[in-house]
């Protein structure tokens, strides 16, 4: 004969063992989604990316580039120290849905090889993460940009860490807002640290050499 | 609840295998190609731009 006071103790037992259960099994899944939601975020990005730069080199290839747009081809950059495969095509503007295809031009800022300060932000971890090694550029590397006119060889000249506000180093002459440019820079700028948005890393270049294209 | 999942499945052992695979297939494909384009932009790990 079943005593009533035990069954029940035995059907809270049970609901417990459930209700346990069922939390530990969600709580193992949503972790599994995250993890496969890093897995994206590092890899699946950048899917998204090349599919994008094989369109724009081929623009930029096909010298189709009348007249520069938001989200079009602008010009080529190669850096030899990371890896003689190092090339991306550069894109126009550095709204997210830009940066998603490449490394993007500030609208505004001087264009390859002009007088003033040719800016150009890559993502570092996402989207085929483009400038992940700049931080291992050093004083004197070659930024080659290729534009559809000439080809620019600018050199390293500092690197550094500021602020995601410090707008000075973008400016025309980089850090010295007030000073109307002579020369043509060039300014690269990611994230920093690696996974982080509290701070920019910024690399500094001047040209160096011009060639013009051969039409 | 995966308990209650591979009970619904249907027919022996080696079919609800199948199964369970195929669905976990379809549940990573909805939330690789649907789910995370839609969260990515709410993820600031990769700011690059300097601006006020």
């Amino acid at each position: 004969m079943a005593i009533p006071g035990i069954t029940i103790a035995h059907a809270y037992a049970g609901r417990v063992r459930v209700t346990l259960r069922t939390v530990g099994e969600l709580s193992v899944t949503a972790g599994l989604i995250l993890t496969l939601f890093c897995a994206y975020l590092l890899w699946g990005t950048g899917a998204y990316t090349a599919s994008q730069q094989l369109l724009l080199q081929r623009e930029l290839a096909a010298g189709r580039i009348e007249k520069i747009e938001l989200g079009g081809a602008l010009a080529m950059l190669r850096i030899p120290r990371l890896g003689r495969g190092y090339e991306y095509a550069v894109v126009e503007g550095v709204d997210a849905e830009h940066l998603k295809k490449g490394p993007g031009h500030y609208p505004g800022s001087a264009l390859p090889g002009k007088v003033g300060n040719f800016v150009v932000s890559g993502h570092r971890t996402t989207y085929a993460a483009p400038f992940n090694r700049i931080d291992e550029l050093e004083r004197g590397d070659e930024i080659i940009v290729e534009a559809r006119e000439a080809r620019y060889t600018y050199r390293v000249t500092s690197q550094d860490i500021v602020e995601p506000d410090e707008i000075e180093v973008i400016a025309p002459v980089p850090g010295k807002p007030d000073i109307r440019p002579i020369r043509p820079y060039i300014t690269l700028s990611t994230c920093h640290p690696e996974y982080s948005a509290a701070q920019r890393l910024i690399v500094h270049g001047v040209l160096k050499q011009t060639e013009l294209r051969k039409e | 609840m995966y308990a209650w999942l591979w009970r619904k499945l249907p027919g022996d052992t080696g079919t609800k295998l199948l199964g369970a695979v195929v669905l976990a297939a379809v549940a990573v494909a909805i939330l690789w190609y649907v789910v995370f384009p839609l969260w990515e932009p709410a993820v600031t790990l990769d700011e690059v731009t300097v601006r006020r």
